[in-house]
């Protein structure tokens, strides 16, 4: 809790193991940026961090409206945390739609840090107010803390010759000294990026760090905070560590892979939110030899891909759900041309356009089934932020070893969230190099002839005298790889490749389990809920509950191991956001009866509702059994 | 592999071992056999060609080709096209096509590789029909068609091909005839020489459900006087005495018979391929019969980087920055940002 004693002296420090902060102001007023330097900083000073932006998909909806109105929420803790926490602690909002918008998340008794500059009747009018909630009582169960953010700049920032409007900006800045100020952190980082940001423009980089330190020395001066917060490092594991989100580390991920497998690496994509940022990323490297293609559509970004993975390279795509629904028919062409390919799909609430900001669980099933005809694709999910590197690298191991498209599920809360990431070092990561087929000087040769074990057929590419072979979308015969129209034969070629994709998981890991192998209640999840039932489970083991959790990184084909593991806990308790796409296929698979937990709010789960959840379960099997 | 060491390559060495099944009489046929015919000229290695189609009847031709061949999905051949060629510039990449495939589902497709100038040569065999799903309406079939989807009469008006991907800033651009086997020799050894985006069009007919598509003008009785072989660089004259020819006024083309009302050969429109302003392609890719003879030849052939080339020049450009600044190190590149260690 951050709630100050109000009995503390000015200057004191007030020890705290966790807090969760969240700004929120407008669209343009750049919260974002303020979240992610207060992450940067804290992350640094060696806390544990999780962060949830929440953003508009409009990039500029009408000022001071509701629609309009962006967040950022960062835990941090001295602990080991998993999710960017259930409820702020600290509310800063920078407009009266912030206030109204955010102020129901806040705890009972938390701290709200307004720009009271904004509080004027046009904001209000906008924000549905009738009345200035500052002015009567409707804060009084809060700690209030009232600052004129846009005087204060106005003054900070005297003698540059910046406009009003220039100098307005830069009131964020203030807003992130004083949170600085509140929390402990050091300015130099924040500083350093204000210096880079904006080089050349000298006035509107002095401007910013005016506004930093005039924020940074209001906290330490004035008298309205009675105290400062302590926030101690975190003890996580010996590492060089750096901060990062998940389409980050989605991208770093594919480059090692293709450093990996001594192959190059080529991307075709369409713009999508959220996942253009890999796309971005991934064509800043030019440097490394990675090509990249901003496709006409999603449809020929899976084509180009496909096309350059017939050529041998790396061919991977990157979309959301709605662009995931286009690729539909190219991905059915690579299951019958069975070449590796990776497909992003970074969720995001639907149907249709949906939300597009919003997290969601929806494209599971959809990744499984949504081509036409049986077309087995194996489909794996990164469980955070940081993890979507090493599963990145999963998906090529997986599509190079078995010559299979592999769809890669992340979310738009694993793609923009934030954590700690422990730097791997490069020289320790296992090859996954696969070689092309040789060229040969005998006739016949035969593009369907599969590897006795994995049942992959071989990658003969273009350009490899003796292997002139003709491949495409019509059926075809066993081994000779030509057009086939026999019954038989289409009968064992769709058991084939059912059977190759079923093999992957003789190569995959076992499933961990978080907690006893046997008890009454398993929580499992797959994908980005892992933060939260993490923390739902440490808490109700600390009671004494019998809880394990296990989560899935595999999702087709399932672990071998799983389903003795469902049948050692007396419930399975399945938490997803959507209407419960994996229980459908445990269910179906294990004829296990799991209990679904179906939020799809556009946000990840509160620990505390997965908490509550389990707990009524838990009473009812108590119940049941006096 | 050097020019000399090259084995000598013939049609047969390009006949792939399957039966080939189009109907009996189709165009098709002929376009394969000049295809076959003319691989051999280009001087490169078979496995160093790939053809790649997309789903109707001309989307078979890859199977029949000893070469790599990849027989795709519908309308989406210049997809793949593209990323293969980004992914492997060192190989020859023919697309096949007809007017469904490349202008109806693979509009789109089309005319973005055609800017990108992605260095494909695509044949577009264009009969004016759907023929694998056995007579609907293309969208090159002539306004009040009647097929079996459009009862009445289609009340669509027709694409043209050769205006749209002029229009799309297709660095080549030619038209033939599936049964002028000698000229659609001669425009494929043109397109298969020209780097970039090609785009070849060939006027074929589908004997079944839509026969005699093109026959008002290329038949052989009539076609020295309703159709006009461009040629580079010379007048346009046409007909079967040589008197007739196309002249330019403002953008207005007019025919002409050359020796009446003052007209000498000095007045008629010489045809340049080279000309890099697109418009007066449009104008002869608009001329048709009756009103005017229908040209065949090469449209359009201008000089212009391909997508590959651009893109490898980014690539080693990018390189060559970095490595003025020293090795690239994976390690440093994972670690980017603020990092900290904890003991």
């Amino acid at each position: 809790m951050t709630t100050p004693d109000s009995g503390a002296q000015h200057g004191t420090v007030t020890e705290l193991d966790r807090v969760t902060i969240r700004f929120a102001g407008d669209s343009g007023d750049g919260m974002q940026l303020t979240g992610s330097q207060f992450t940067a900083t804290t992350a640094l000073f060696g806390n544990d961090v999780s962060t949830l932006p929440d953003y508009p998909a409009e990039i500029r909806a009408p000022a001071g409206s509701l629609p309009g109105v962006s967040g950022f929420q960062i835990s941090f803790s001295s602990g080991d945390i998993h999710t960017p926490g259930d409820r702020p602690d600290v509310l800063v909002a920078m407009n009266p739609a912030a206030l109204k918008v955010n102020l129901g998340d806040l705890v009972p008794g938390g701290a709200i840090i307004v720009n009271t500059d904004a509080f004027n009747d046009i904001n209000l009018r906008k924000a549905g107010f009738t009345e200035d909630p500052l002015k009567n009582q409707s804060l009084q169960g809060y700690n209030l803390y009232e600052i004129p953010m846009s005087t204060m700049v106005v003054g900070a920032c005297e003698g540059l010759g910046l406009s009003s409007k220039q100098v307005e900006l830069t009131k964020n800045f203030f807003a992130l000294g004083v949170m600085f100020w509140l929390y402990e952190r050091s300015m130099a980082g924040t500083e350093k990026w204000i210096a880079e940001k904006f080089a050349g423009k000298d006035a509107i980089a002095e401007a910013n760090r005016r506004a930093l330190h005039a924020g940074y020395a209001f906290g330490e001066t004035t008298e309205i905070f009675h105290t400062h917060y302590r926030v101690a490092a975190a003890h996580l594991p010996p590492g060089t560590y750096r901060n990062i989100t998940g389409n980050e580390a989605t991208a770093l991920g594919f480059v090692m892979a293709s450093k990996l497998a001594e192959r190059d690496l080529f991307l075709a994509s369409y713009p999508i939110t959220p996942a253009s940022d890999i796309l971005h990323q991934l064509s800043s490297y030019k440097h490394l030899g990675i090509k990249t293609v901003q496709s006409e559509d999603e449809i020929a970004a899976i084509g180009a891909a496909v096309g350059a993975a017939y050529g041998g390279a790396m061919g991977m795509t990157t979309t959301s759900g709605p662009g995931m629904a286009l690729k539909a028919e190219m991905l059915g062409l690579a299951v019958m041309v069975e070449l590796p390919l990776v497909v992003v799909d970074v969720q995001r609430a639907g149907p249709s356009t949906g939300m597009p900001t919003k997290t969601e669980q929806g494209d599971l099933l959809m990744s499984m089934f949504g081509r036409n005809s049986d077309s087995p694709i194996p489909v794996i999910a990164p469980a955070t932020p940081a993890e979507c590197f090493t599963m990145a690298i999963e998906a090529w191991r997986i599509a190079l070893h078995h010559m299979t498209p592999v769809v890669f599920l992340s979310d738009a809360f694993l793609a923009t969230g934030a954590e700690p990431w422990s730097i791997p070092n490069v020289a320790d990561l296992p090859s996954i190099k696969v070689e092309n087929a040789p060229a040969s000087d005998k006739p016949g040769f035969r593009p369907y002839q599969r590897d006795p074990e994995t049942l992959a057929r071989p990658w003969a590419v273009p350009g490899t005298p003796g292997l002139e072979h003709r491949i495409g979308g019509l059926e075809k015969l066993d081994e000779l790889g030509t057009v086939s129209y026999d019954p038989d034969n289409h009968h064992r070629m769709n058991l084939l490749r059912a059977e190759k994709v079923a093999r992957v998981a003789r190569d995959i890991p076992p499933t961990e389990i978080y907690g006893e192998a046997t008890g009454d209640l398993l929580i499992l999840g797959w994908g980005s809920t892992y933060g939260s039932i993490r923390s739902a489970v440490e808490r109700l083991q600390s009671r004494g509950k019998r809880v394990s959790h296990a989560h899935l990184r595999y999702l087709n084909p399932l672990p071998t191991d799983l389903e003795a593991m469902l049948k050692n806990f007396k419930h399975v308790l399945m938490p997803e956001l959507n209407a419960g796409q994996l229980r459908m296929l445990i269910r179906a698979k294990y004829l296990v009866d799991a209990v679904g937990f179906n939020l799809v709010r556009g946000k990840p789960f509160q620990i505390g509702e997965i908490e509550a959840k389990a707990e009524s379960i838990l009473g009812e099997s108590v119940e049941a059994a006096k | 592999m050097t020019q000399s060491e090259l084995p000598v390559l013939t049609k047969k060495d390009f006949e792939s071992d399957q039966d080939v099944r189009w109907c009996p009489g189709c165009g098709d046929y002929s376009i394969l056999a000049q295809t076959q015919k003319t691989m051999p000229t280009f001087g490169v290695v078979k496995e160093k060609i790939v053809f790649i189609s997309g789903i109707g009847c001309s989307g078979r031709l890859p199977y029949y080709m000893n070469t790599y061949g990849f027989h795709t999905i519908h309308g989406r051949a210049a997809t793949i096209a593209t990323g293969l060629k980004a992914a492997r510039p060192d190989l020859m990449v023919w697309v096949i096509t007809g007017d469904g495939d490349a202008l109806s589902i693979g509009g789109n497709h089309l005319i973005h590789a055609m800017r990108r100038n992605v260095d494909m040569k695509m044949i577009m065999f264009n009969n004016r029909i759907y023929g694998l799903t056995k007579g609907q309406a293309s969208p090159t079939s002539p306004i009040g068609k009647k097929t079996k989807s459009t009862p009445l009469g289609t009340i669509e008006t027709p694409i043209i091909p050769l205006n749209l991907v002029a229009a799309a800033e297709a660095s080549f651009i030619a038209r033939s005839v599936d049964t002028h086997s000698e000229h659609l020799q001669e425009m494929m050894q043109r397109a298969g020489e020209h780097s970039g985006a090609a785009f070849l069009e060939v006027l074929q007919n589908c004997n079944i459900f839509n026969d005699g598509a093109w026959r008002d003008f290329t038949d052989k009785s009539v076609k020295e006087d309703r159709m006009l072989v461009l040629k580079h660089g010379e007048p346009m004259i046409f007909g079967a005495e040589k008197n007739k020819g196309i002249r330019l006024n403002g953008l207005r083309p007019e025919v002409v018979t050359i020796g009446e009302n003052g007209v000498s050969v000095a007045d008629l429109w010489v045809h340049d391929e080279t000309d890099p302003d697109a418009t007066r392609t449009q104008i002869l890719s608009r001329m048709w019969w009756p009103d005017f003879p229908v040209p065949v030849g090469v449209f359009r052939r201008v000089p212009r980087p391909t997508h590959d080339q651009l893109l490898v020049e980014q690539i080693d450009g990018a390189k060559a920055a970095r490595a003025a600044k020293g090795p690239v190190d994976l390690q440093k590149l994972l670690a980017s940002g603020e990092t900290w260690t904890v003991e």
